[in-house]
């Protein structure tokens, strides 16, 4: 979208490449070129499939899926994936039921071409899944595999047939939340506020703090639900997947549902006053302290 | 629009509850363990209760498969106000296998038997995670989806939703009929009060088999094993602002 290419598909093509076959990418949009040029560079891509079509504004699924069929019928992959986006989520699974497969969501590992590793119960428990279907469609999660390297790939590019638009569904409009900080979940250093920063007013000092160094924010969901931050930047289960390098909790007690989005992060530090909060359980570094005292603190001794 | 709504219901292991991978790594312990309705089919009931109250629909059909338990599962959506239930029996191996394409398949059969204008479904369960079934059942009818929808508008014969993304929120409008997904957004379920429980329980649900629908269960995914994630070490307590921004220099890590 807005002829960029999204970062989680260097990810995907990441894993792609580890099922050791050769990796073609469909690049589907009003505007492609942009996208294609970058993408026939990516190491590890073979070909690059250009379907640029009014119809694909919006990249509604039920425009998009008849496209991805037909080129499964002209091509005959044994694999279809896609980083588990909110875009992946939507599209893939209208895809594998129109195969009628079953999809696999989300996945961490890939043990061989046809056994999958995922999270369950909010990342509770680890599956290990054998798919037998004649074609595997699964989603990835970006966190989990390195991005592939933007340059030193040669792919040649193709057009591919656009599908006849099917016209049930319509792309009105997006709000995006505009922010100068990186994006949260390819952001190196994430900051997050939860209910111990009261309003959203307070969330200022975590955008200073993230400021300093170079972070995205995200936030729990009790931080989401009282208004105090839009809902996009909620980490967890049902919000975004994080595994920064530092994840720094704030005010956030760590509630299952808080851990499945980040408890993969390199280094977790913790600054909550309650010492009994689960947050402690999974923190590298624990600081039990007053965030409206301890933030600003660090946010002046970063530069020291 | 002025039909029928079908909206799926899930049972699951409660949110609040930590769960244990068997020993015999085969799956989580589910025995004696406290279960509920899966939180975003909770949004999906509510979500349907309101638009009948709006009277912009006619009924809401509660569908829950698996064992005699999720009959419990369908008894809490009717408390909420759904008008009927259909529980689709599915036990011993095929539950253990039942998954969202088979669910998928469930649904599409129903919402054609049924002459559905509208499917809610949550966005995910929170036991397997698969965020597929929504969009499962709308391929299968091929019917439009709004997925991880944040709001609901139905404006005549067609439906604006307003949906979560990664950057923010899309509004996209799509034809009747439909299947949408609820996001945790979309509204705050109601508790069931007492009378309503009270009267949940003449309400009826019907009781079906997947064959009764044309339907078969059979699965191409095998769940090899379950394992604990890996656990995290301990951590260190710091005393000071300067000693934890000492620590995270020394390590690297700003």
């Amino acid at each position: 979208n807005n002829e960029k290419l999204t970062p989680i598909t260097l990810n995907a093509i990441t894993a792609a490449s580890k099922l050791g076959g050769e990796v073609s990418c469909l690049v589907a949009g009003t505007n492609c070129s942009k996208v294609v040029e970058e993408i026939s560079k990516v190491q590890g891509v073979k070909k690059v499939l250009v379907a640029q079509h009014d119809s694909y504004k919006g990249f509604l699924p039920e425009e998009l899926t008849p496209l991805v069929l037909g080129t499964q019928k002209q091509f005959n992959f044994t694999h279809i994936c896609a980083g588990a986006s909110a875009f992946g989520k939507n599209l893939l699974p209208r895809v594998a039921a129109k195969l009628d497969v079953a999809p696999i969501s989300d996945i961490i590992e890939i043990k061989s071409p046809d056994t999958f590793v995922r999270t369950i119960y909010a990342g509770n428990a680890v599956s290990t899944v054998k798919c037998n279907e004649a074609v595997k469609v699964f989603t990835v999660r970006g966190t989990s595999f390195e991005a592939a390297s933007m340059e030193g790939g040669s792919a040649e590019s193709a057009d591919v047939t656009a599908a006849e638009p099917s016209g049930v569904s319509e792309w009105l409009e997006q709000n995006l939340t505009k922010s100068d900080r990186p994006e949260l979940t390819s952001a190196k250093v994430v900051v997050s506020g939860g209910r111990g920063l009261k309003s959203g007013d307070n969330f200022k000092l975590l955008y200073d703090l993230a400021d300093k160094l170079n972070a995205a924010v995200g936030a729990s969901r009790a931080a989401v639900d009282a208004g105090y931050v839009p809902n996009d930047m909620q980490v967890g289960q049902t919000g975004k997947i994080v595994a920064p390098e530092l994840y720094i909790a704030v005010g956030i007690s760590g509630a299952i549902q808080h851990l499945a989005g980040m408890k993969d992060s390199k280094t977790i530090v913790a600054i909550n006053k309650d010492p009994e909060a689960p947050i402690f359980q999974v923190a590298d570094y624990g600081l039990v302290a007053d965030l409206f005292k301890a933030v600003p603190e660090m946010t002046a001794a970063v530069d020291k | 629009m002025s039909g029928r709504v079908l909206v799926g219901v899930k049972r699951v292991i409660d949110y609040a509850v930590k769960i244990r991978v068997k020993p015999d790594n085969t799956s989580v312990v589910t025995d004696g363990v406290k279960h509920s309705m899966n939180p975003f089919c909770e949004i999906a009931v509510e979500e349907a209760v309101k638009l009948k109250e709006k009277k912009l629909i006619k009924e809401v059909v509660a569908i829950s498969c698996g064992p005699q338990q999720v009959q419990e599962t369908i008894r809490t959506a009717l408390a909420m106000g759904a008008d009927r239930g259909i529980h689709v029996e599915v036990n011993g191996k095929d539950y253990e296998n039942l998954g969202p394409l088979q669910v998928s398949k469930i649904f599409a059969a129903l919402a054609k038997k049924e002459d559905a204008q509208l499917v809610i479904l949550g966005k995910q369960a929170i036991d397997d995670d698969c965020n597929q079934t929504g969009q499962m059942t709308a391929a299968l009818l091929d019917w439009p989806q709004g997925t991880f929808a944040s709001e609901v508008t139905l404006e005549g014969d067609k439906i604006k939703v307003v949906r979560e993304i990664d950057g923010g929120l899309e509004t996209i409008r799509i034809n009747t009929p439909a299947v949408v997904t609820a996001d945790l957004r979309l509204n705050t379920p109601r508790y069931a009060t007492l009378p309503n429980i009270m009267k949940a329980k003449k309400k009826k649900i019907a009781n079906m088999k997947p064959a009764d629908l044309g339907v078969d269960l059979t699965s191409r995914l095998e769940q090899l094993r379950v394992d604990e994630p890996p656990q995290r070490q301990a951590g260190m307590k710091v005393e000071t602002v300067d000693d934890l921004v000492g620590k995270l220099k020394d390590a690297g890590r700003i």
